[in-house]
């Protein structure tokens, strides 16, 4: 098993005021000199306006505004698997695939969903529309097989429901946020 | 002061010493070996589990043993507690398991590594390792690495004591590697290249228990064996300049800090003689330091009892054809 | 059907919105204990009420509390754990998101219980549309006065806040979780010192699951004595149960403990049997990390007694033949299920998960992964089924954190009653790709 990582680069986005604002909320949330505690929100915050995933320099700006060491950031940005280190899809579709909804057909909805795009899990589609993922255990076992699409949860899946949910991102009409 | 027993041997210590170090202070083999604890590095130890001992009393208030085999670099003794190390059979095999894990992604070249011959895993699996492994699968690795044009990086050999961490935090004001990912995919790392350059990094490569931090000036690549190691002093504005040069004939090949028995360095006046990297990798020339005399090598190492054959412990002398 | 005390009102339309909680006798219990209670007699109150905690290990909340050290001037902290990620466990969702201000108001007495002034929901980052309904009802509580300073006139303050996680199972760990609030990597810390003398920010703090702390709403309420009655000798009150797997009617269930697992199963007014008419092969009680019971363990215990939904009736036997309470997720297999395979999943979710500080863990999680890897795709000996039993034991106990125990338990308790099923893998790798070993062979005991 080689361990690797390919780093890709891009340059830091330019953040909305909006996002700006939220990070100075989410800082407010921790005491005085407490900073570094509110870097998972703002890494959300910033994954976001930087298109989906973190480049070295976009973390190198989150070290910046929270005044700590671009080492720190990238510790922890690696550490958790929700950020994403290289580019991803417009939509990134996460399936679980742990033991409750693995005895509910995950691996069946799973490799349909990969035919379905012509892709593997990790990938994304040659257009830049979806990405693959696979995630453990969401917290919906009971309503597996499940995947989650930004912000939100699908759940009892079936073909026919993949086939929706994709033709619906396609059309641009699934939230995400 | 507080006393306690370690294999039957009855010793008074200051309150607050951990039990690894009550054990050192009586010395002898009652000391349970340390992968990941360094004195001089503060919250240090506690990860590798090679210091596992077994507390069979906790102490005279309360005498109850405690259930679970306890990382003796971390825990502090009590007054009238009773410690077994070398003679529980729990903390034998514990210490087994730990050596197996430690040894299963752990590349078998030690014939090229540079630590050979003061490497503590090299150590810990003659002590304590089983002469044939059952792990079957394919090995973790990483590609080695460049950190700056003084040290090098082999990730493979790594095992995870974060001393090297601990180091850049507490000794350099700019800490630019650390712990990346984790669980068995965990690396030490700088994420971008980068080169770890401050005044006293080059001190990672002599916290590092094997050969995962090496330096990239020592010039020759000889075994330390055929070097010979000299007690050495300069007048050094950066730091104490108390360090070990291993020369070989007339030459300073490598420069390290004054080791004890226990791998780490020592202490003068009152502080760790850490010493910087200019007096590491820029102090080559004998004519800069005041040669003191030969050192002797007194921790128990393969280089000491001249136990090295070129070969690791484990599958080599099984199957000499696993030597990749 | 049992008493319902945390989901009574779950189905009240609006029940997420302050005036309809509100108006359900909701904030009874912050009024109660602001105006009438001292900070100790809540803590008494609840040590009372046998309350064990309800995150996994089952240790007494008022035992827990009554640890936190009081140094002179330095603030003290209580946290949430949202973290919920143990496989099989999504009870705290279900109670976050239907019904939040019932966690906002436990959050509140217990935080005035501890004396502490700031404190915090730490949510799995997942489950970031669950942090926007709290924080919305959070914002709700602070308008109506009941946080903020001076909460109804008690001179007692409080701050409340959401802080999320990012994709970490280990942050369920608590000190891990300190960690992670503190913006760093959740690496679980060396005890001690414990968190109830040294945790978030080196400050005496008390972490908490979602459901003890909600939990404390109906037993202020009611009070000890009349909470205490509900369920067992040792197993006091209601307890959340995920059920999921194999079951014709999985969800979040509120049941009172001692309930027998039969008609949990089986109950109309439960589960209502296994899906699709099948027979039922295997269950893990109380989430991926508690031992797996075989069909012939599981409605009765190795003594022929009836087992029940309770701490000891489930934990009955020890791991020889019992399991575990644990977190309540209750994964149901049925026959056409392969064990090796599922062993192989949670051994995977744990090699993933493991922070990699330890060694054992570390190591030991990777490794167990890829034999079980190998077992369930035809490729494995006899050997490595042994194999991973010493490999198992090695791990278990000489870790840092429990995940190592965890990662080592359901491996121990797969190889323990389905050995058998791990052999045919072995011996019929080709068949074994293609069906299932079926029900284990009933043992009996003596
Ligand atoms: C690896 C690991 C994961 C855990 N995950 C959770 C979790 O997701 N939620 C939780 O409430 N407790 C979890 N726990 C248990 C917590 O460490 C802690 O015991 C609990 O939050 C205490 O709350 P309680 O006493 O109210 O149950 C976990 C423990 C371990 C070792
Ligand atoms: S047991 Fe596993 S998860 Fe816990 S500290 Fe050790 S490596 Fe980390
Ligand atoms: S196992 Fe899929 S959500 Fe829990
Ligand atoms: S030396 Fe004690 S755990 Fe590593």
């Amino acid at each position: 098993m080689r361990v690797e990582r390919k780093i890709v680069h891009k340059e830091r986005p330019v953040l909305s005021e909006e996002a700006k604002v939220e990070i100075q909320k989410v800082i407010q949330n921790y005491p005085e000199g407490k900073k570094k505690s509110a870097i998972l929100r703002t890494l959300f915050i910033v994954q976001r306006e930087a298109g989906g995933w973190l480049s070295p320099d976009t973390m190198d700006m989150v070290a910046e505004i929270l005044e700590i060491e671009p080492i720190e950031v990238y510790e922890v940005a690696t550490f958790y698997t929700m950020f994403n280190l290289d580019p991803v899809g417009q939509y990134v579709l996460e399936f679980c695939h742990t033991g409750p909804c693995m005895l509910v057909g995950s691996d069946q909805i799973i490799k349909y969903t990969e035919e379905k795009l012509g892709i593997k899990m990790g990938e994304t589609t040659p257009d830049g529309m979806f990405t693959l993922k696979e995630a453990e255990c969401l917290g919906a076992c009971g309503y597996g097989p499940m995947l989650q699409c930004g912000k939100y949860y699908h759940e009892h899946l079936t073909p026919e429901k993949v086939d929706e949910l994709i033709e619906a991102c396609r059309r641009g009409e699934v939230k995400t946020n | 002061m507080v006393k306690v027993t370690i294999d039957g041997v009855e010793i008074e210590v200051e309150e607050g010493t951990t039990i690894l170090n009550a054990a050192r202070q009586a010395g002898g083999d009652i000391v349970p070996p340390a992968m990941c604890y360094y004195t001089g590095l503060e919250g240090s130890g506690g990860k590798c589990r090679s210091c596992l001992v077994e507390v069979a009393a906790g102490s005279e208030r309360d005498p109850r043993p405690m259930p679970k085999l306890m990382a003796s670099c971390r825990t502090e003794v009590q007054h009238g507690m009773v410690v077994k190390n070398k003679t529980s059979e729990r903390v034998i095999d514990a210490r087994e398991g730990v050596t197996e894990f430690l040894l299963i992604n752990h590349p078998l070249d030690c014939p090229i590594c540079d630590q050979a011959g003061e490497c503590d895993l090299q150590d810990l699996s003659f002590k304590h390792g089983v002469e044939w492994s059952r792990f079957e699968e394919e090995k973790r690795t990483f590609a080695p690495r460049d950190i700056g044009d003084k040290i090098k990086l082999h990730m493979n050999r790594c095992i995870m004591c974060y001393r090297c961490v601990f180091v850049a935090q507490q000794l350099t004001n700019k800490r630019v590697h650390g712990v990346l990912n984790r669980g068995d995919r965990s690396e030490i790392s700088t994420y971008i290249e980068q080169a770890l350059d401050s005044d006293f990094i080059g001190n990672v490569i002599d916290v590092c228990p094997v050969g995962a931090l090496t330096d990239k000036t020592f010039r020759f690549k000889s075994r330390v064996w055929f070097l010979k190691p000299m007690n050495a002093h300069r007048d050094c504005p950066t730091c104490q300049g108390i360090a070990t040069v291993w020369m070989f004939g007339n030459e300073i090949y490598r420069v390290t800090g004054r080791k004890d028995k226990y791998s780490e360095i020592e202490r003068h006046n009152g502080k760790t003689a850490w010493i910087c990297d200019t007096c590491r990798f820029e102090t080559k020339d004998v004519a800069k330091w005041v040669i003191e005399g030969p050192r002797i090598i007194n921790r128990y190492s393969v280089i000491s009892t001249n136990h090295y054959t070129n070969e690791n412990p484990l599958d080599a002398k099984k199957d000499p054809k696993k030597l990749q | 059907m049992g008493r319902k005390l945390l989901l009574e009102h779950i189905n009240v339309p609006g029940i997420e919105t302050f005036d309809v909680y509100r108006k359900h006798g909701g904030y009874s219990a912050v009024e109660k204990a602001l105006k009438t209670m001292s900070p100790e007699d809540v803590v008494e109150e609840v040590k009372k009420s046998g309350l064990r905690g309800r995150g996994g290990a089952g240790f007494p909340t008022g035992l827990k509390w009554s640890f936190i050290a009081k140094p002179e001037g330095v603030e003290r902290h209580l946290l949430c754990n949202a973290d919920e990620s143990e496989p099989g466990t999504f009870k705290d969702r279900y109670l976050m998101q239907y019904i939040p201000h019932l966690l906002i108001e436990g959050m509140i007495v217990s935080s005035y219980a501890l004396g502490a002034n700031l404190s915090y929901i730490y949510i799995r980052g997942e489950y970031m549309f669950v942090l926007d309904i709290l924080e919305k009802a959070i914002a709700e509580a602070y308008e109506k006065g009941f946080l903020g300073k001076n909460i109804l006139g008690s001179g007692y303050d409080l701050d409340l806040r959401v802080t999320p996680g990012a994709g970490a199972y280990i942050c369920g760990e608590e000190t891990a979780l300190i960690e992670s609030l503190e913006g760093k990597r959740g690496n679980p810390r060396i005890k001690p010192p414990f968190p109830a003398v040294k945790g978030l920010w080196g400050r005496p703090t008390v972490v908490n699951n979602v459901e003890s702390i909600a939990t404390v709403v109906p037993i202020i309420n009611m009070g000890a004595d009349e909470y205490g009655k509900i369920g067992t000798e040792q197993s006091h009150g209601t307890k959340l149960i995920s059920a999921c797997g194999n079951l014709e009617r999985p969800g979040v269930y509120e049941i009172e403990l001692g309930m027998t697992v039969e008609e949990f199963i089986y109950g109309d007014d439960w589960c209502r049997g296994i899906k699709n008419g099948k027979k039922l092969k295997a269950l893990i009680p109380g989430g991926s990390s508690v031992p797996i019971l075989p069909h012939y363990l599981i409605t009765k215990t190795a003594k022929g007694e009836v087992r029940n939904m309770s701490y000891e009736s489930l934990s009955d036997g020890g791991f020889a033949t019992g399991s575990m309470l644990g977190s309540g997720g209750f994964i149901a297999f049925d026959e056409d299920q392969c064990i090796v395979r599922n062993t192989w999943n949670f051994a995977r979710f744990y090699a993933h998960e493991s922070c990699g500080q330890c060694s054992p863990c570390r190591e030991g999680t990777g490794w167990m992964d890829k034999v079980l890897h190998r077992l369930e795709h035809g490729k494995g000996t006899l050997r490595d089924i042994d194999m991973l039993e010493k490999v198992n034991k090695r791990i278990e106990g000489n870790t840092i954190c429990p995940l190592g125990d965890a990662a080592a338990w359901p491996v121990a308790a797969a190889i323990r009653h389905f050995r058998e099923e791990f052999e045919w893998h072995v011996s019929n790798p080709e068949e074994a790709q293609k069906h299932n070993f079926g029900l284990s062979r009933e043992v009996t005991f003596s």
